[in-house]
């Protein structure tokens, strides 16, 4: 009789049926929200873009990133130069006059119409390099659409990296002022109630600035040791390095007070208790018993920042004070509108970076309302 | 292990002259948590005395019941002895060994010989772990057998508290309360120790497996020769389960006596009042059950009264109670009693 008194029994047949494990069932929680399904399904294909954007150049689909190779003569075909900005659908010639592919499906009255406009009466020397802006471009002669997708590189390296290391900054901090607390959790929070009082943005724009002139000062130098190393990077990056770390000062601190709270609640909760009474060793509690319980709502909060990251990215990039020139980048390529004819004239030069922004940003946001089903199940709806 | 040697104190003969072996020595234990001010520099303003000077002996294969009202320090004392908790002062021998000192990898080892079962069945498993990591994981941080051996070891215990090994893999969401409870137990059974603390083990559980997880500790008990603590407030499942029964008050034990004796000859005041509110499932003598009503509140443990801690409620209290601290002294043979007015 090992069987104790009033234990149900259970067939084998139901013992075998496949188990539910928390990923699965977090899994099942997700997919009943619709939307962020969607919003899933939209960031696996925008980082998919992103990600090969460089193949779809070398295909022919689109432009060159950067540099001289990316501009065109602006001028399109046979169009008077009233302002300089190509319109979508229109293409430019190299320095060589030829029609956009369309012309030739035009015939009789049809081409007579947009003849002298876009396309020419005499059909030009075939085999000259053109280039068709679907998108439209900017006064350069850069193809929007192709900014628009290296600029998505931009953006969700710096969504996703902001949030990875504020999440790995805040998680460590917070874990050990929660785990250790009493006096070690005084100090430690004391100093981040401090960095809660400096202005998020202002900070930002003061590190950029301050990165910037060093940057300048380093110009004409011979560079070596440390600074010419992390200056060469930050050159081979774009000046993503720096934006990495202006941004991630102080995002880290919202995650530490979660990453906190969430230890202090778990802290004392008695299967903790009972891995103490069996002898379990301090790293084995935090990385066995706490890390897995307060994940959920970490990286809950975690995606629901990354819009900020990438809001203050083009933000940056916007006043000048992001990326460097000449990098891809939405908040850059809105700045745009800044020019002449810019805002009114050429609608496309603002909302093809402003709607890839907000698609990116709304998908990040509905996702992150997923996962808070998914993960956090007791904040559902709320 | 000189400690170790049993001396006549550790050897006390039991009333009917049998002889008892004590398994758990705990000497005048204090556990007081500090009460911090200040946003810096932050200085101890205050304690909770949550035990206060509180010295009994457990005895091999006995069930020790420790009873009280919400507040008075039992789980801490529970606790306290499995060093969960350092304590303030006084001394916790568990065979013969001295073990509130202990440190590091020698406090390890001897948590192998005590285990402790908990009040919630439902915050006492990790959500994120399958029954079988949960059952293993005593095993796994002692570093025992291999994946194969712990395996096996799991499926025995899970059989030994009465659930079916296939359960291994499935996650405590799964199971009811009852369920978890032994779950729990069959954790806590994996390095096969020989000092239970269960801590209020049933109070979340429905009465109907109340009867089971009871029946389920005490043929544990005669299976494997367990000593229990068993920490409650349900006055009649203690006097069905206990050889022993301690009553605590703020924090210091009252009276303790064999179950029996305690139960039919209650000396304290304090005992006789938490007693007299035990209904009796006798129409007859219910209606005629004296309920003594105590006055006021438990005072705080951070500002216990002076002289002896029940003389805020006690009905029968005079001068010297409000002057001195009773001792605990053994009025009847094995009935100890804290009380000026008893002896």
């Amino acid at each position: 009789m090992a069987v104790a008194e009033g234990a149900e029994p259970i067939s084998l047949k139901e013992a075998e049926r496949p188990r539910s494990t928390p990923i699965a069932d977090a899994w099942r929680l997700f997919r009943r929200n619709k939307a962020s399904l969607v919003a899933l399904g939209t960031i696996i294909t925008i980082v998919f873009i992103a990600i090969t954007a460089s193949l779809w150049t070398r295909l022919g689909l689109l432009d060159a990133r950067t540099g001289v190779d990316a501009m065109h003569t602006i001028n399109p075909v046979n169009q008077a130069q009233q302002d300089s900005y190509p319109d979508p659908g229109v293409c430019a010639r190299d320095n060589q006059d030829r029609n956009p592919y369309w012309c030739g499906w035009l015939s009789g009255d049809a081409l007579a119409s947009v003849q002298d406009t876009y396309c020419f009466r005499d059909e030009p020397v075939a085999d000259q390099r053109q280039w068709c802006y679907l998108l439209g471009g900017d006064s350069q002669g850069k193809d929007w659409l192709t900014q628009t997708v290296y600029g998505a590189q931009v953006s969700l390296s710096v969504g996703f990296l902001g949030a990875t290391m504020s999440l790995i900054v805040g998680l460590i901090y917070g874990v050990t002022a929660g785990f250790y607390g009493g006096r070690i959790d005084n100090l430690m929070m004391r100093i981040v109630d401090f960095m809660y009082g400096i202005p998020y943005l202002v900070l930002v724009i003061l590190l950029q600035v301050f990165f910037t002139e060093i940057a300048r000062e380093y110009q004409d130098q011979e560079r070596g040791g440390v600074v010419g190393f992390v200056l060469d990077l930050n050159k081979d990056m774009g000046g993503l390095l720096f934006l990495f770390i202006a941004l991630g000062s102080l995002s880290w601190i919202g995650m530490a007070r979660l990453a906190r709270g969430q230890v202090l609640s778990y802290r004392e909760k008695e299967f903790v208790e009972a891995a103490r009474a069996v002898g379990a060793s301090n790293r084995r509690i935090i990385f066995v018993h706490l890390l897995p319980n307060i994940m959920g709502p970490l990286i809950v909060s975690e995606t629901l920042a990354i819009p900020g990251y990438i809001f203050t990215e083009a933000f940056l990039s916007f006043i000048g004070l992001g990326v460097q020139p000449g990098t891809p980048s939405w908040g850059a390529m809105i700045s745009e509108v800044r020019t002449r004819g810019g805002f009114f004239s050429n609608r496309h030069i603002l909302l093809v970076p402003s709607i890839a922004l907000v698609m990116t940003t709304l998908a990040f946001n509905f996702l992150g309302d997923g996962l808070r089903d998914a993960l956090d199940p007791r904040l559902r709806g709320t | 292990m000189s400690q170790a040697m049993p001396s006549a104190q550790t050897l006390p003969q039991r009333a009917d002259g049998k002889e008892r072996r004590v398994l758990v020595e705990v000497t005048d234990l204090k556990k007081h948590f500090p009460i911090r001010s200040g946003i810096l520099i932050q200085r101890e303003v205050a304690a909770v005395k949550a035990v206060d000077g509180v010295s009994f002996q457990i005895f091999q294969g006995e069930t020790l019941g420790l009873v009280g009202e919400s507040g008075c320090g039992k789980s801490t004392t529970g606790r306290t002895i499995l060093q969960l908790y350092r304590p303030t002062s006084g001394s916790v021998k568990f065979e013969g060994q001295e073990i509130s000192t202990l440190k590091g990898e020698e406090l390890r080892k001897m948590r192998r010989k005590m285990q402790m079962v908990f009040q919630d069945p439902y915050a006492s498993l990790n959500p994120r772990m399958s029954v079988g990591r949960i059952v293993a994981e005593p095993l796994v941080v002692h570093n025992i057998g291999n994946r194969k051996e712990r395996d096996e070891r799991v499926a025995e215990l899970l059989e030994l508290v009465g659930l079916n090994p296939y359960f291994v893999n499935r996650y405590p969401h799964e199971f009811s309360g009852g369920q978890r409870q032994r779950i729990g137990l069959a954790r806590s059974l994996a390095l096969n120790p020989s000092f239970i603390v269960a801590d209020e083990p049933i109070s979340a559980l429905d009465v109907s497996i109340q009867a089971q997880v009871v029946n389920l500790l005490q043929r544990l008990q005669n299976e494997l020769g367990l000593t229990y603590l068993f920490i409650a407030h349900d006055l009649s499942m203690v006097r069905h389960l206990c050889d022993r029964v301690a009553v605590m008050y703020l924090g210091k034990i009252v009276e303790i006596a064999e179950s029996e004796e305690l139960y039919t000859n209650p000396l304290h005041p304090y005992t006789q009042a938490l007693l007299s509110a035990v209904p009796v499932p006798d129409p007859v003598v219910e209606e005629r059950r004296q309920r003594i009503i105590l006055k006021g509140d438990v005072p705080s443990p951070i500002n216990p009264p002076k002289g002896c801690n029940f003389n805020t409620r006690c009905p029968v209290a005079v001068d010297v109670c409000y002057d001195q601290d009773p001792e605990l002294v053994e009025v009847l043979p094995d009935h100890w009693v804290a009380c000026h007015r008893v002896i």
